[in-house]
């Protein structure tokens, strides 16, 4: 077996082989391999004893469940009306502007991509954003390179 | 344990965290620490104690001073002066914005003083990774009381007395919920707490799960009682990385208590709480879309009835409430129905969290009991507006919700009062407006996200909104016409008439309230091509006063597509054919010179 399929046995041995258990198995999925291919969907579907359009159709309803690969530290900039009103637009001009790429896009070298998000609960501290589980707040463009500035010094 | 004299209570929220508190408590452990102080003084992280705007705040017990804006490198001079020498810091003290006096405890606060903390109780109070904590301030007292001297049916009967509503929007009485869940026969139940919060500018559950995860646990156990289900289940979106983790720990806790398990507290009752994460779909907050994706499907909704407390998670009796709910569920056991419905109005019992931002000068999470006015949230508590400009409006209720304008700032806030003022509680979130904000782009922004979030499972909210959203653009670009704003009126109705959930049957609100209220907004878009409050880059110019320009050059040389040009010292132009708006000139100069006409 190859690595994919070892992660998603584990993981339905872990949270069982119901219906109710795919998007645990999912989300496991995007945890380890940053995105869900089109091989692991099936891999699943076979798993699971489900049809892989029934996996398809659950994980593309959700905006968290990639299906394109993603770099190491996926920034998602909320895109909702309070940032929106604080000047979101203009820290995602420098993010764009310091990494090259567009919304959507992955740097090449793997280590960033680049997403919107709705409404992170931090409207009181607009605008905010999330690289992966940590959560930046009241971002003004100096502030987001700086931020970037520390990741980029990370192991990619 | 032992017996500390003084406490310090650094906010480790996560607004605080993100600004430096976990340096504050490691500054103030070491300093205590090389002094020989820490036997008599503990350091202790604190959920949010709700002053987000003036974070990270430090609390001195017992004397509760209530320090503002706190350094890492403040804490020195707040061990050398205040606990040594007994001296207040009082450059660290907060103003009053009003008349500038210094106020030394929270309670002397405008702030604090038109609070009642009861979902909040604890937050900013204990250190919610510790149980003991919670178990200290009453924590699990509610459950022993229900399990040892009541009956489910008496519980019940207590939170209907109490008159509780759900906090989640909807504002369906509790009690009368969980009796119908009760009723329902089934060999399995499910309690669900729904911590999906995604309305813009909410955010009371995730402070609430960040700050006193061990309530809602509790209230859950007292629901799985009443109702008869021995399982629990938290659905909460995956974009609140901090309250999982304090959920996970909370659980992890209540289980070494025996507060959950096959046999909680002895009492021969069983109770488990899973975790069920979102993954980034704001209709999964629509409790028949939250239940499909926690069997693992596309988080559609589904027509209600069957509701689910009669057929829901794997099509079992489930009774869904909110965060906040829950939350208030384990006071009205310890302090009865009758302390609770004395608190608010004749049909909307007790309080209500609402999360101020915007244009406010105090952001953050407050609690008022219900038919508190909106003017005292906005001006004694909110501390007025930003900058000292005019308020135009709030809005709540999120993207179903509406704007409440001057003409509403007396009434009394309650479920009620707000849906006839043309808006609805919702969840609580609370955006406040300026002068310098556009309805018709406030309007347009709410559909942006509607269209967003909309599964596409019925045609009026796939297509209809998008038709909508369509002419909103239309219109701040300066293009629409009057038949566009009938148009507009026309469409919402039938988007709200025909969509199949909740999410596509109030879309058009704030569109709908937003041309009750500020019909001469749009009209000035349509018949004028102005934007009023000067934002719709597509009616709007920038101009050089040539009075003001001194020729420094700083705009032409940030224009980023040669815009600008003139001579060194002498008054510069902008060419509008290549100008895009961007607004850089405007920030970079330095005399006030650029103008938006
Ligand atoms: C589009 C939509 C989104 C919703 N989002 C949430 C949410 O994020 N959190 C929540 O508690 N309820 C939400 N609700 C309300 C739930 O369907 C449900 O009424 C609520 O969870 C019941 O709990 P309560 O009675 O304690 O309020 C939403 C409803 C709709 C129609
Ligand atoms: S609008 Fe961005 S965090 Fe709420």
């Amino acid at each position: 077996m190859n690595p994919v399929q070892d992660l998603i046995k584990s993981l339905a041995d872990k949270h069982g082989k119901n219906r109710e258990n795919l998007l645990p198995i999912l989300q496991g999925v995007v945890e380890q391999e940053k995105y869900l291919s089109e091989y692991s969907m099936i891999e699943i579907a076979r798993e699971l004893d489900l049809p892989a359009a029934e996996v398809f159709g659950t994980a593309t309803f959700y905006s968290f469940l990639e299906h394109k690969k993603m770099g190491k530290y996926i920034i998602r900039v909320c895109k909702t009306i309070t940032c929106s009103m604080k000047g979101k637009n203009q820290i995602l001009h420098a993010i764009e502007d310091m990494l090259k790429v567009s919304i959507g896009e992955t740097t090449p070298d793997g280590k960033f991509s680049l997403m919107q998000t709705n409404c992170l609960g931090w409207c009181h501290k607009a605008p905010a954003m999330l690289i992966n589980n940590d959560i930046y707040t009241e971002l003004t463009p100096e502030k987001v390179r700086e931020i970037l500035g520390e990741y980029m010094k990370r192991e990619s | 344990m032992t017996a500390y004299n003084t406490h310090i209570l650094v906010c480790g929220g996560t607004g605080c965290k993100a600004s430096e508190s976990e340096l504050i408590k490691l500054n103030f452990k070491n300093q205590l620490a090389e002094l020989g102080l820490d036997d008599d003084v503990q350091v202790i992280h604190t959920g949010c104690f709700g002053f987000c705007e003036k974070g990270p705040i430090v609390k001195i017990q017992p004397d509760n001073t209530f320090y503002v804006t706190v350094r890492p490198e403040d804490t020195k001079e707040i061990i050398e002066e205040h606990l040594i020498k007994g001296r207040k810091v009082e450059r660290l003290l907060y103003k009053n914005p009003k008349t500038q006096e210094q106020v030394t405890e929270s309670k002397n606060m405008d702030f604090y003083k038109k609070q009642v903390r009861v979902a909040l109780r604890n937050c900013g109070f204990i250190n919610p990774e510790n149980i003991e904590e919670y178990i200290g301030n009453d924590g699990y007292s509610a459950l022993g009381k229900c399990l040892e001297e009541y009956s489910p049916e008496e519980t019940i009967q207590v939170i209907k007395d109490s008159g509780l509503r759900g906090r989640g929007g909807g504002g369906f009485p509790t009690g009368l919920k969980w009796e119908i869940t009760r009723k329902v026969q089934a060999d399995q139940k499910y309690v669900v707490c729904n911590a999906d919060e995604g309305d813009p500018g909410a955010f009371m559950d995730r402070s609430i799960l960040e700050g006193d995860p061990h309530s809602v646990i509790e209230a859950m156990a007292i629901c799985g009682y009443c109702i008869g289900a021995s399982k629990g289940l938290v659905y909460i979106r995956a974009e609140y990385p901090l309250a999982i983790q304090r959920l996970k720990t909370a659980l992890a806790q209540a289980r070494e208590y025996g507060l959950l398990g096959e046999n909680v507290l002895g009492s021969g009752f069983g109770f488990e709480i899973e975790i069920r994460y979102g993954a980034g779909a704001f209709v999964c907050g629509e409790e028949t879309a939250l239940i499909h994706s926690m069997e693992g499907k596309r988080g559609e909704p589904t027509f209600k009835p069957p509701f689910p407390s009669e057929s829901g998670y794997m099509g079992k009796p489930t009774n869904v409430n909110n965060v906040e709910t829950f939350a208030n569920i384990p006071p009205i056991i310890n302090k009865g129905a009758a302390w609770f419905s004395s608190i608010g109005t004749e049909k909307s019992k007790g309080t209500k969290v609402f999360a101020l931002a915007g244009k406010i000068n105090n952001v953050g999470l407050i609690e008022v009991p219900m038919g508190t006015t909106l003017r005292e949230v906005i001006y004694d508590i909110g501390g007025g507006i930003k900058d000292g400009k005019k308020f135009k409006a709030v809005q709540t209720g999120g993207p179903s919700g509406g704007c409440l304008t001057t003409a509403f700032l007396d009434t009394p806030i309650d479920y009620d009062n707000l849906l006839a003022a043309g808006s609805m509680m919702g969840s609580g979130g609370m955006i406040v407006m300026d002068e310098d904000d556009c309805m018709v782009s406030i309007a347009k922004f709410y559909l942006e996200f509607t269209l967003d979030e909309s599964c596409g499972k019925c045609t009026p909210c796939r297509i209809g909104n998008k038709r909508l959203h369509e002419i909103l653009v239309k219109i701040t670009e300066g293009k629409g016409t009057r038949e566009d704003i009938d148009k507009l009126r026309m469409l919402s109705q039938v988007i709200k008439d025909t969509s199949l959930c909740g999410l596509g049957q109030t879309s058009p609100n704030p569109v709908l309230s937003t041309l009750d209220n500020f019909l001469h907004e749009y009209e000035a878009h349509v018949d004028s091509k102005k934007c009023p409050a000067g934002q719709c880059k597509a009616l709007m110019q920038y101009v050089i006063d040539d009075e003001k320009c001194t020729g420094c050059t700083l705009c032409f040389r940030n224009c980023p597509v040669g815009a600008i040009s003139g001579e060194k010292r002498s008054p510069h132009y902008i060419d509008q054919t290549l100008c895009i708006k961007c607004g850089v000139c405007f920030e970079k100069c330095k005399f006030d010179a650029i103008k938006i006409v």
